[in-house]
């Protein structure tokens, strides 16, 4: 099988490409630039096109138009970009569209800096934007795949009318590593009943989001609520990486689980029995990996993130509920998570010592 | 006997809720009629404001999307760039276009977008309940400016086919007004003229309509008419501004 060695953003964009993606709209923000500029490269090669917005604002509602009119449509961004945006992904989602949306963390809040960092976990999975909505969120933690779940994202969004986000962070954007590129994707879903394309000897359409009447909407959250729930039961992945025997849960996701793996194997070969849970989509975020441990072994779960305070562990306390202790560990603003500060860490927990408090 | 007026296609056979001499029916209607007549029904795609223009919603005859407030200019991008073989408008209130969507009108006209923008001006927001916009009269009561507006604080009425008309790329920039039928009928021509060019592909074009809001400047749909008349379309002068064949 060939091999590519390919940078973390612009391994996303072809594999966005094959895809069949034809619309990407973007706005620069380090670290994603690499997205728009591949886009921009090989787009027209493709009978795509590319956009340079004149903002986030902008990009995503091109994308909206242009997912309305039925093309496979991307935009990316990192948090502040993304803060922008979700007034877009909101429209999108409550249009009822499919859409993408790669989202490449930096250090926060604010401006911040432009280092990686795992500081959006809860934008990303709690409220992208107004009104409640949800959207599938995949984490990758290799350049393989970020490039597998970008392919798989649009199949996602085109099965559900939602947007789906990409979630990664600088450092998955700017390493670089070998990859397989999926084939190209030939679209077969275009010209569905709701594809805005005139009313050639049809009935109008209307894509909308707006709702005069309160029961209408309503209808349209209960719905959506159906949706999301069936994507927990059916479309929920996660990684677990030495948990047979572990006494100490680590739970992490994208670059923070493959540091927090060197630092497992090191740990293992010190004979400290440690694991790890890996969540590869934060929504529908899989409870049940933390639910159904045998908590007569685990004795305390370890939450390890770039971020400070910490925003995943909110998820694993809903799924430890109580039955083990758990404690965060983790660096911030940009700072990347050192494998010998985890390996401490747990070595800390291990001799019965506490982390936090 | 030959029928010769009737309402266009391209409206819906539908009671008007627009407010008691609300211009917007008649610019609705005018749009629609200029559908018709070049054939644009079944090509239509209609971007929708965030306003009293959103009503179009059950009014067009057309394939429609509502957008965000002062977004329609970026939605109608996407749609075009990926569907150029459709006709794409938006109807945009000035509130909509001149404040919260002033970077989308003007890049989307800077680009030279192949689409077609009815603005519909009324110097106030209309749905949220007669605010101040930035088409709002120098003096002129609104709710959040109880003592008329204020140049010093407040600003200037923004004059939108003044500033798009001094960018390169669009290719006409038109205003009009909708306060007699000698007016109409040259609003009409204009539309006519702006949607014909997105046709031949020529690129970005814009028409503006002055109108009026008899409910919020608190006067009667005829005083509403002299008020035009003696105010806004001195402060708006009707004329092209632009024309690039």
């Amino acid at each position: 099988m060939k091999r590519h060695f390919m940078k973390g953003c612009e391994a996303i964009a072809e594999s966005a490409l094959r895809a069949g993606c034809t619309f990407f709209a973007g706005y620069p923000i380090t670290p994603q630039n690499e997205i728009p500029e591949y886009m921009s490269k090989r787009m027209p090669d493709y009978g795509g096109v590319f956009v340079q917005g004149e903002s986030e604002v902008a990009s995503v509602n091109m994308v909206f138009g242009a997912a309305a009119v039925g093309a496979r449509a991307m935009t990316s961004s990192s948090g502040p970009g993304i803060s922008l945006k979700s007034e877009g992904i909101s429209y999108i989602a409550g249009s009822k569209l499919p859409a993408v949306i790669v989202s490449v963390m930096r250090g926060g809040p604010g401006l911040g800096s432009i280092m990686p960092a795992q500081q959006d976990y809860l934008q990303a999975t709690k409220a992208s934007g107004h009104g409640g909505f949800r959207m599938m969120v995949f984490a990758p933690s290799t350049i393989q795949e970020a490039v597998d779940y970008t392919y798989k994202a649009f199949d996602y969004a085109d099965r559900d009318r939602n947007p789906v986000m990409v979630l990664v962070d600088g450092c998955l954007g700017a390493m670089m590593e070998p990859v397989v590129l999926p084939e190209y994707h030939v679209a077969s879903n275009r010209g569905e009943d709701w594809v805005l394309d005139g009313c050639l000897e049809r009935e109008p359409r209307t894509v909308l989001s707006v709702s005069l009447t309160a029961e209408p909407q309503e209808q349209f959250n209960i719905e959506m609520e159906k949706l999301y729930e069936s994507w927990a039961a059916k479309d929920t992945e996660v990684e677990f990486y030495e948990m047979d025997d572990a006494e100490i849960v680590l739970a992490a996701y994208g670059t923070s689980a493959r540091i927090a793996k060197t630092a497992i194997d090191m740990l293992r070969k010190e004979g400290i029995k440690v694991g790890l849970i890996r969540p590869i989509t934060l929504y529908p975020f899989p409870y049940e990996a933390f639910e159904n441990m045998d908590y007569d072994i685990v004795k305390h779960v370890l939450d390890v993130e770039m971020s400070i305070p910490a925003q995943m562990v909110d998820d694993v306390r809903l799924g430890v509920l109580g039955r083990a202790e758990i404690s965060t560990f983790g660096r911030s603003g940009g700072v990347i998570i050192g494998v010998d500060e985890i390996a401490d860490a747990v070595r800390k927990l291990a001799k019965g010592g506490a982390l936090n408090g | 006997m030959d029928k010769i007026y009737g309402r266009p296609e391209s409206i819906r056979n539908k009671v008007s809720t627009y407010c008691p001499g609300c211009l917007h029916g008649v610019a609705n209607k005018i749009v629609a009629e200029v559908l018709d007549e070049l054939g644009l029904r079944e090509k239509s795609i209609c971007v929708l404001p965030v306003g009293c223009g959103t009503l179009g919603l059950f009014y067009w005859n057309v394939d429609m999307i509502s957008s965000a407030h002062g977004r329609a200019p970026a939605v109608a991008t996407g749609i075009k760039r990926c569907s150029p073989d459709k006709f794409v408008f938006c109807y945009q209130g000035d509130g909509d276009l001149a404040a919260i969507g002033l970077s989308e009108i003007m890049h989307a006209a800077n680009r030279g977008e192949n689409i077609s923008v009815v603005f519909v001006n009324n110097s106030i927001y209309g749905m949220t309940g007669g605010q101040m916009a930035p088409t709002t009269l120098e003096n002129q009561y609104s709710t959040t400016t109880q003592k008329g507006r204020n140049p010093l604080t407040e600003g200037y009425p923004m004059k939108m086919c003044e500033i798009i008309s001094g960018l390169q790329a669009p290719r006409y920039v038109a205003r009009f007004s909708m306060d007699s039928p000698q007016n109409i009928i040259k609003a009409r021509a204009g539309i006519k003229k702006a949607f014909e060019l997105q046709i031949e592909n020529k690129g970005f074009s814009f028409v503006e309509l002055m109108s009026n809001c008899p409910t919020n400047w608190c006067v009667t749909p005829l005083e509403s008419l002299e008020w035009m008349r003696e105010n806004t379309l001195k402060v708006f002068p009707l004329g092209v501004y632009k024309e690039v064949e």
